[in-house]
């Protein structure tokens, strides 16, 4: 395997602090609504669908199927920018990891993995093919 | 209140420069407000009221109206990225027909290329931003985001490397005659597919120029515009929108064009068919096919064979397009690439563009953009303007 770029730490905030707290037990939270049943991404305190409050944190899998991707080739160290659509629903921009950029495909079945990130800061949901 | 009819743009002006290491970015918007003025026969007196975006230095529009030593009853800052400026045409035009202002100047300038930016590295759009922490760590870059909506589009239509091809290659026709233009050279398809990828599936001529520069507009009331000895330019109609994630229900396959166009279409009265010349951001070819789709001059996923075969070259193809090179080869100042849109289509109404580029008797013609990132989430603005 190639070097993986160095992530940079997400920086969260009171709203998002469960999910990055989580992300250090190695569990992946996604938001769902109580009151339109919907799961959402990126988290939020409010639904983006219906704008009740009443949302609550669920555990995901972590399962899900790339709906776009990009491989960036002008950078030291090549990485994939992807969307990964969930099992639960949501679509979500993360990284493809521990694979072989060049045969990357828009559907391809991935499952979370986890990356360190710079200064201590939380791990990030990236993905890899399973 | 439609804004049809109620306002003219009588000033347009794209700054000549493309690399101002020896000139500030206030410098920059107040020399492309200059010439816009100039253009119009107005003066900064006459100008009472100011539109500018986020490339303007200092707190909204105050830091920029100050160096200008402006007077003014009417200011607006809003900023939907790259494509602000054709929006503000279209706010000017409200605020003429509310009375707010009757002289409406806005300006664009920044100096990325001589500040080193490239759109190919990952850069911060607001700490504070909702969407930083989950999207800034995998690295995206602005060229990952539009590549994201071409990979997609391919998937999604058969779209191929070569049809988006043709979008620079018919920039670069255009270019040729544009002696401002950074780049003048024509291009084939094989030479854009041939060209190092920078993010799949977008290569390095799939990506507009980073340049410095600015331009201006001036948006007046009808009686001023009769006084002035310029064309009229009567803005007939617009629209703006923007599109995100949707909470997660992701969508690449259109922008916010399809809110945006139809109903700039609607308030000027006409159709796609009747478009005789259009500016449609370039800021990386899949920006126009998606674009060109959402406003309707081709069906959803037929942009790919819409563009191909030099239908966007003007004199060969159906549509004539970017007839300045637009942001492929002749200019992109700040990243922003609304207002040169604006300013080519003036020049094609006015008849003023390049004579080999000039659509003959060019009545209709339309501006577009999108601004922020095609791929998650940005603002659009159309305007639709006629030549009375
Ligand atoms: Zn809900």
């Amino acid at each position: 395997m190639a070097k993986e770029r160095s992530i940079p730490a997400p920086m969260a905030n009171p709203e998002t602090e469960p999910f990055w707290a989580a992300a250090r037990e190695g569990r992946f939270l996604i938001k769902r609504c109580t009151a339109c049943g919907k799961a959402h991404w990126y988290p939020r305190a409010c639904c983006p669908h219906c704008m009740s409050e009443a949302t609550e944190w669920v555990e995901s899998p972590g399962r899900g199927t790339i709906y776009s991707l990009s491989v960036m080739k002008r950078a030291p160290e090549v990485y994939a920018v992807a969307y990964v659509t969930l099992e639960e629903g949501p679509t979500m921009m993360t990284n493809i990891v521990e694979c072989d950029y060049d045969s990357l495909a828009i559907g391809q079945a991935v499952q979370i993995a986890w990356r360190p990130t710079a200064e201590g800061g939380p791990p990030y949901p990236v993905f890899k093919p399973r | 209140m439609t804004i049809k009819g109620k306002a003219y743009i009588a000033g347009a002006y794209e700054h000549p420069t493309r690399l101002a290491k020896d000139k500030s970015v206030a410098q920059l918007h107040a020399e492309s407000a200059l010439g816009a003025l100039r253009d119009a026969g107005l003066t900064k007196a006459d100008v009472d009221g100011y539109f500018c975006a986020g490339d303007a230095p200092g707190l909204g529009p105050l830091a920029m109206a100050d160096y200008m030593n402006l007077t003014l009853r009417h200011l607006d800052s809003t900023d939907l990225g790259g494509c602000s400026y054709i929006a503000h045409v279209a706010h000017a035009a409200e605020a003429i027909a509310a009375g707010r202002c009757s002289v409406a100047l806005i300006t664009l300038a920044g100096r990325p290329r001589s500040e080193g930016h490239s759109g190919a590295t990952p850069r911060i759009r607001g700490a504070d931003a909702p969407d930083t922490q989950w999207e800034f760590p995998t690295g995206v870059a602005t060229v990952n985001a539009y590549a994201m909506v071409a990979a997609r589009h391919m998937y999604q239509f058969g779209t191929t490397p070569e049809q988006l091809a043709w979008v620079k290659v018919a920039a670069s026709h255009h270019a040729q005659h544009n002696p401002h233009a950074m780049l003048r050279d024509v291009v084939t398809v094989e030479q854009v597919v041939g060209s190092p990828l920078i993010a799949t599936p977008l290569h390095r001529l799939d990506c507009c120029v980073v340049s410095d520069g600015g331009g201006a507009l001036v948006v007046v009331a009808p009686e001023i515009a009769r006084s002035l000895k310029r064309p009229l330019v009567k803005v007939l109609g617009a629209g703006e929108s923007m599109k995100g994630q949707m909470g997660g229900d992701v969508d690449l396959t259109y922008s916010a064009g399809v809110r945006s166009g139809p109903a700039a279409f609607a308030e000027a009265g006409v159709k796609p068919a009747d478009i005789q010349y259009a500016s449609v951001y370039d800021s990386f070819t899949i920006t126009v096919v998606v674009q060109l789709e959402d406003l309707g001059f081709c069906e959803k996923g037929q942009g790919g064979r819409f563009v191909a075969d030099g239908n966007l070259i003007s004199g060969v193809g159906k549509l004539p397009w970017n007839t300045d090179g637009g942001g492929l080869c002749n200019n992109h100042p700040a990243n922003r690439g609304g207002i040169t849109k604006v300013i080519e289509a003036v020049r094609q109404l006015r008849g003023e563009a390049h004579p080999a580029v000039q659509v003959k008797d060019c009545r209709l013609a339309l501006a577009h953009g999108t601004g922020g990132l095609l791929g998650s989430r940005h603002g659009a603005a159309t305007l639709i303007m006629e030549r009375e």
